[in-house]
Order: structure tokens, then sequence, then C-alpha cells
């Protein structure tokens, strides 16, 4: 049961914690779990979330940033301010709970159909696009002197990482082509600025409330890179949910969003965003098709991931909106 | 031959069944697994009233716009190596409608609810 690990774990580093209550696990693939809990204490409990590799899994897949570097990315985005939940422990091995950490548990939403139709979040909706511009401009100005060492992009090597990818499934699907061949066309080159970039920053992974946002999570994909990145991915029509003419999650428009962004002393590059919202685009599409062959070979046989196999048509038209409008 | 009902009807009455019946009943992750059940269930009956002539159409523009013969496969590798090495391009005479057509034919069977294809086919 993993609340005696928890408990034992709290009461080391929470002072006067007797233990932990309500664990429960929301979300978690075969190398990484989330787990919400309450730790309990005289002076009332305190809602947490632990974010681990279970022992016995080592170190992160690929592209993952890896949950230490999670943990000091956090607390730096907390410590400067920005939404994003106060990293409370990072485990050690003698807790017993594999690789991870804790952190305070945010109250709020993440699902985008909620906090694009849902009343209670009426008023957060207009303000939305022009405050995640703010909070992407803190993200890319965290001291970079403090940061952990992450893996660098540049879109030459995500554009060759893509089409990689892409013909290894070798399922020909001209559209994919002419993206690729388009992204090649267009290849910006190197960015003038290299900053930190969250990689994921869009609905699922931002905590909403009726105020706006309140907390930043899963920096599983930072990575140093364009900044420009950032904004292309959260304008992805995939992230609209329907509402495709707003097009910063469903919810604001790019103006909003570069006006929140100026706020916070940095300047949007939009013919850059733009190129990085088509390679977003794509991206999201060759991950449609992984999640088909993640069905096929897997054991879980999990009909939700062939299901999203058959949405790559989805980021097709999307594609071809973008590239090739009808009048 | 193969007696009636049809697949589309069986697959059909089956859809209906455990929209109507069962996921009233089920609630939680399990009631959200058999949403994506019953929209699988929706779309291959889709597919089985739209494919075959949505790829006899697919297969016509290709073997026109390629001057080739082969199979939908084949025909499809060889457009993705001509737009590859930049061969044709949306200038060619034929490919953004070949490409528009096959894509909107695709969500008709896959996503007819999602929005840029319903914005789309009012086009």
């Amino acid at each position: 049961m993993i609340e005696t690990e928890l408990s034992r774990c709290v009461a080391a580093f929470h002072p006067g914690a007797t233990g932990v209550t309500g664990a429960a696990k929301l979300s978690g693939g075969a190398s990484q779990e989330t787990w919400t809990f309450d730790i309990v204490h005289p002076n009332g409990n305190i809602g947490a979330i632990l974010r681990r590799a279970p022992p016995g899994y080592g170190a992160a897949p690929g592209r993952a940033a890896g949950l230490d570097a999670e943990a000091t990315l956090m607390q730096l985005a907390h410590d400067a301010g920005l939404p994003s939940p106060k990293v409370m422990h990072v485990l050690r091995p003698e807790d017993g709970l594999g690789r991870g950490f804790i952190m305070a548990r945010v109250e709020g939403e993440t699902i985008a159909r909620k906090i694009l139709r849902d009343e209670e979040f009426a008023k957060a909706r207009p303000i939305l696009a022009r405050q995640l511009g703010r909070v992407i401009a803190g993200i890319h100005g965290l001291p970079q002197a403090k940061l952990p060492k992450l893996r660098g992009l540049t879109a030459t090597k995500e554009i060759e990482d893509l089409s990689r990818e892409y013909h290894s499934f070798n399922w020909p699907r001209p559209v994919f082509e002419l993206a690729l061949r388009w992204l090649r066309d267009h290849d910006p080159g190197p960015s003038s600025e290299v900053t930190l970039v969250h990689g994921d920053f869009r609905h699922g992974n931002l905590i909403i409330g009726p105020d706006g946002v309140r907390a930043v999570l899963d920096w599983e994909l930072a990575h140093f890179g364009d900044p420009m990145e950032d904004l292309g991915w959260i304008c992805v029509n995939s992230w609209r949910f329907g509402e495709i003419d707003k097009p910063v999650g469903g919810f604001g428009t790019r103006e909003d969003l570069f006006a929140g962004y100026a706020e916070a002393g940095r300047k949007a590059d939009p013919d850059r965003v733009m190129f990085w919202e088509v390679m977003g685009t794509l991206r999201w599409g060759v991950m449609c098709c992984g999640m088909m062959q993640r069905f096929r070979a897997g054991p879980d046989h999990s009909m939700e991931r062939a299901m999203i196999g058959r949405r790559a048509s989805e980021t097709e038209i999307d594609l071809l909106r973008l590239l090739a409008p009808r009048a | 031959m193969q007696d009636e009902p049809t697949p589309t009807e069986l697959i059909k009455a089956v859809a209906d069944f455990l929209r109507t019946e069962i996921a009233p009943a089920i609630k939680g992750h399990n009631g959200f697994k058999l949403r994506v059940g019953i929209n699988a269930l929706d779309l291959v009956t889709r597919q089985l009233a739209l494919a075959e002539a949505g790829d006899a159409t697919e297969a016509a523009r290709l073997k026109a716009l390629l001057g080739a013969d082969g199979t939908l496969m084949e025909l499809n590798r060889a457009l993705s190596e001509k737009i590859a090495n930049g061969e044709v391009d949306l200038r060619t005479p034929g490919l953004p409608e070949h490409l528009w057509q096959t894509t909107m034919d695709k969500l008709a069977v896959d996503q007819p609810n999602y929005a840029s294809y319903k914005r789309e086919l009012g086009k």
C-alpha cells in the first residue's frame, strides 16, 4: 500500500504531519505515475500530488527531461512568481517510493471542454490568452544559470525527428509529406535567442480556475530552443476543441497572447510562431500515428489508443487549411 | 453468399443498444471508455458505407495525377515520394484538389463532427 511509504515520507519532511489519507492514482503509464493524497496534520489536511517513476524504473525515456529536472523547473517557476505548485519534497532512495517529487495540490480544472463551455469559467476565458502570454514570457525568462541540464532543439532537428518517426510507420501520407516539404522550405534557421521552452504548453497541462490560470504542469518535454515554439504549440487547432476561430486554446486571439508576452518584456515573432504552429500540427499528427503503432504492438490492446490513431486525419485537414487554404 | 443481416446492420444494432441502454448506467472512467467504444463502432459503420466509393475515386485521381497504375498503397507511396523530392507541389494542376478531396473523404469516416471538417463542408 503506497500510503505506508507516503506516511513515513511526509513525516520526515513536513513537521507535525501524522500520516496521509485518500491516496488515489490519477494517471499512469508503466514508467510514470501521478497520485493525489492528503497530508494529515493537526492544523488541517494539506492537498498534495506525487509524481513518480515507481521503483525499478530508471532514466526517463527519449525526449523526457527527467523527474529531477521537472522538480527543479517547477520550483524555479514558483520562486519566480509564476503559477506553479510549490515543490514540497524531492524523493530520496530511503523513501522507497522510486524517483520523483511531491508538490502542493492546486485546485482547478484541466479538462478543455469544461474550461471552454462551463459558466464557471466565463470570466476567465476572455483574459486567459493575455495571461498565458505573460506566463510563457516568464518561463522563457527564468534565470539561465539556475536551469537544469536539458536537451537542445532547433527547428531543423525537429523537422528531421518528425520525418524519421513518420517514415518509420511505413504508411504513406501525402499531406504529411507536403507539410515536411513546407517546413524544410520555410525553416527560419536557428533562433537568435535560445531560452527554456516548456514544450507542452496547452490544455491538459494548465490548471484553470474562475480567476484564470492557476498552475502550469508537466514539464516533461522541457528543453532549450526557440521560444516561439511554445507560442505556436498553444495555437495548434487540435487544442481548440471545436472553437476554431479562437486560435489560442479555443478561448483567445494571437494578438492577446502576443500582447501579454510583450507586457512581460518579450517580443513575439508572428512568422516564427506560425511556422511552429504548422510544425505542432504535424507533430500531433505523427503522435496520433504513434498511438496506432503502440495499440498494435502493445499488450494492453487499448481502444482509446486505437481511436486516437484515427485522429491523424484531423491534423491533415488542419495542415491543408494552413498550407493550401480554399477560397 | 453470406446471409442477412449485414455487418452494418449488426454493428448498428449493437451500438444503439450500448448507447441507449448501457451508457446511461455506466459512470466514471468506464463510462468514458464505453463512449470511445461506441464511437469506434459508429466509425466502422461509416467506413463500411463510404470507403469503397472513396477509395475508387481516390485511385482514379492518383492514376491521372501520376500517369501510372497500381494499388492504392503503391500510388500513395509514389505520390508521397514525388511531393518529398519536389517533383510535384501545390502548383501542380489537380494536386491541391486531390489532397483536399482525399482528406475530406477520410474525415467523413473518421471524425465527421470535427469543426474544421464541418467548416470546409460548407464551402
